[in-house]
This record gives structure tokens, sequence and C-alpha cells, in this order.
């Protein structure tokens, strides 16, 4: 392996991190407005959203990425790899990050919320100074390994043809006739990334608890 | 895209049941000695030698932070380098049960540390100890309080083994992949493995569901 070879696979790890990174941010937001439909208890929207996160929870990496990489061109949007790796991504996040706000919500004490009622503010407002707040901070640390999940399941992006890390491993691995190296340098790669984000989460959860109680 | 197109999908009904079958039995065979694994593992990661409870520690950190497709492919491409030259079945029920068993052991160490220490002393007190005590007490209670979690990990297996596909182990996306190409009908085959997959997916909440309920029942 030359030194080329290491800079591709460290390459390949840009991609690895800014796909999770962009999916997870626009999946966050769209996974929050799913959690707050099935919050809000509107009858039809609420099995919809039931619904969606079920099958996309249910669903491997692989066939989702296929299926919109090469089944959305048939209704004419043609899509580029990057653009159908994001969505992808960005689906599976919000489907998982649902789950996580929904949790909170269901911890959170709506008693806080009738308050604000009582107070006069329209909901908008009850959910953006009431709510959010407090309902973030116990999910932080679910959201940060939702991106560590994301990174282990970003590999099945390779199969629409994005090089990161694991294709840009076997890449080498294909040319040099010796595919351990490159594996384990991967892996290197991968576990300096994970431990960092493990590190982090760790330290979220240890926040002290308590916060809440200023006024 | 039209109706049709499931049509064409579903005339290949026997190709597609076999892909169903192995993802089946990738699921079952994996998920199954992974859960055995996982609790031969437990009381390694709960030992008191710190050379044992590290290194059965460090491996299953090890694969916490790797993606499962790496380890398929350090299996199937990096392992002939030393002359073990494994089929991609093989390589890859290998790198399920490899990976998944780290997974299954980490999940009973929680709940094993969940245990209340009244209850293990209450064993002590009766003269269970050693191997007894962990099959009458730690065992029944670890599984029935980690059941739902368990259950994750089997959709996890589920997930990964599509994976498989990429080294032509032929399940299901692999079997959709190869209809789809034949008849340019990528939507409706994709779209049927999804839904194939969460069938999958409820079949095995249904299950957990039924252990879950007679956990509680026993702890009633």
């Amino acid at each position: 392996m030359t030194a080329y070879d290491y800079w591709s696979i460290v390459q390949g790890s840009f991609t690895t991190v800014g796909v999770s990174l962009i999916g997870i941010l626009l999946g966050v937001p769209l996974g929050l407005g799913l959690a707050l439909l099935r919050w809000a208890r509107i009858p039809f929207i609420r099995q919809v959203c039931y619904l969606y996160v079920s099958i996309v929870r249910s669903c491997p990496a692989v066939t989702l990425i296929l299926l919109i990489y090469f089944g959305l061109p048939q209704f004419g949007l043609s899509l580029d790899p990057l653009a159908a790796a994001l969505i992808a991504l960005s689906l599976t996040a919000a489907a998982f990050s649902c789950e996580i706000w929904r949790s909170s919500l269901l911890a959170f004490d709506r008693q806080q919320y009738d308050a604000a009622l009582a107070f006069g503010m329209p909901a908008w407002l009850r959910v953006w100074r009431i709510v959010l707040p407090q309902v973030w901070q116990s999910s932080l640390p679910g959201l940060v390994n939702e991106m560590t999940m994301l990174i282990k399941s970003s590999p099945a992006i390779a199969v629409i043809g994005l090089v990161e890390i694991t294709r840009a491993a076997q890449r080498v691995g294909a040319r040099t006739y010796d595919p351990l190296p490159p594996l384990m340098f991967g892996m290197c790669l991968y576990l300096v990334i994970i431990f960092v984000l493990v590190r982090a989460q760790r330290r979220l959860e240890r926040k002290p608890a308590g916060q809440e109680v200023r006024v | 895209m039209s109706p049709d197109d499931f049509v064409i999908v579903w005339q290949q009904y026997p190709a597609i049941w076999a892909g169903f079958l192995n993802t089946v039995t990738l699921l079952v065979f994996a998920g199954s000695t992974s859960l055995v694994l996982g609790i031969v593992l437990v009381p390694m990661l709960m030992s008191k030698k710190a050379v044992i409870h590290r290194s059965i520690g460090f491996y299953c950190e090890c694969m916490r932070c790797v993606p499962f497709l790496l380890l398929v492919y350090l299996i199937y491409f990096g392992l002939p380098t030393f002359g073990i030259q494994l089929s991609n079945w093989v390589a890859g029920f290998i790198a399920l049960i490899i990976y998944n068993s780290a997974y299954m052991a980490i999940i009973l160490r929680a709940a094993w540390r969940d245990i209340p220490n009244e209850t293990i002393e209450a064993g002590k007190a009766f003269g269970l100890h050693g191997s007894k005590l962990l099959i009458r007490i730690v065992m029944p209670l670890m599984l029935m309080r980690s059941t739902p979690v368990i259950g994750n990990q089997m959709t996890q297996i589920l997930k990964d083994s599509a994976f498989l596909g990429i080294i032509a182990v032929s399940e299901l996306t692999a079997v959709m992949n190869a209809i789809q190409a034949t008849h340019f009908i990528p939507f409706a085959s994709f779209l049927s493995a999804v839904l194939l997959y969460w069938l999958i997916c409820l079949v095995i909440e249904f299950v957990t569901l039924i252990f879950i309920r007679y956990a509680e029942v026993r702890r009633a």
C-alpha cells in the first residue's frame, strides 16, 4: 500500500462522515415533525406516521437505497448517487429519531404544557418555549447514538457507487491483491470516528440533571 | 411505473419465495446462535478476572464500532490471506454470528447489572453459588428483562443480512435486485422487498410480545 492508497481511504472517511452528518441534520427535524404529529393525536395522520416509522425502521439500508436510486427514475425523478444516498439516510434518520423524540415527549410532564395553555400561549409558542428545550435535553444522547447507527449503516451507499471508507478500502485491496491491510486501516478509521461519538454521548449522558429546575 | 409491474414481480414467486426463505434462515439461525453465544459470553464479561472481562469487553466494543459490511469483507476477502477460504454462505453466517454475539452480550450485561442485588443475595442465602446461582437466578431474570431489546437486535440482524447480497448470498434483496435487472421494474420489486422485510419484522415483534407477556406473568 502506498501513501496515496491510505489517503484515498481517508478521503472515503470524509464521504462517510459528511453523508451521515447531512443525513442526520436533515432527518432529525423531520423526525421531530413526525413525533409532534403523533403527539398531537390527529386521527388519520397519526396512523400514517406510525406506518411510515414502522416500515422504514424495519427496512434494510441497502434495500431502501436501491429502491430510491433505481425506483424513483421510474417516476421521472433522476437522481445522482449522492442525492439518493442523502435522501435514503435522512429518511432512515427521520424514522429512528422520531422514536427518540417520541419517547422523550412521552416522558415530558404534560402539566407544564397545560400550564402554558393557562397562560394563553399559542400552540407553536408552547412547543417552542416549553416543550422543545426540555425534550431536546433528554433526547440528545439518543440522537448521538443514532448518528453512530447511521455511520454503521453508511457502507450501504457503496452499492450505488459512492466511495466511502469500506468501498475505498475494498478498491485498494482489489488493486493490490492484498485486501487485509486496507480493510484493517478502514476499520481503524471507523473505530476513531465512532469512539469520538461514543465519548460525546457519554459526556452528554453524564450532564447533571436539575438544570430544568432553574426558574 | 404501472400496477402491472407488481404482477410481473410476483410472477417470479418461486425465486422470491426462495430468497425470502434464505433471509428467514439467516435470521433464525444466526439470531439463535448469537443469542446462545451471547449467553455464554456474559459471565465472562462480568468475570472478576480483569484479563477475561477486558479482552471480551474489547471484542464487544470493537464489534460495536465497526460496520457490518466491513466485517463481512474482512472475513470473506481478508481471511484467504491466512489460507482460510470460506464460501459466501459460510462467511455470511460467521460474520452475522460474530457481529451479533457481541451485541447480545452487551444487551444481556446491561440486564444483568439491572438485577437488584437483593435477589442475588437471597439466592446465595439459599445456598446457591457458582453455576447454579447463574442458571437458576441470574439467567432467567436477565433473559426476561432483556426480551424487548433482544427483539430489537433480531430486527437488526434481519437488516444486516441484506448486506450479504453484496457477497452474492441469494437473500431477499439480492433476488429482488436480480428480478429488477431482468425486467427493468426497480420500483415494484424493491417495494415488494421492503414490504416483505416489514412482514418479517412484524412477526419478530409479535413473537417478542408473547415472550414479554410470559415474562410479566412469571414475575407476577
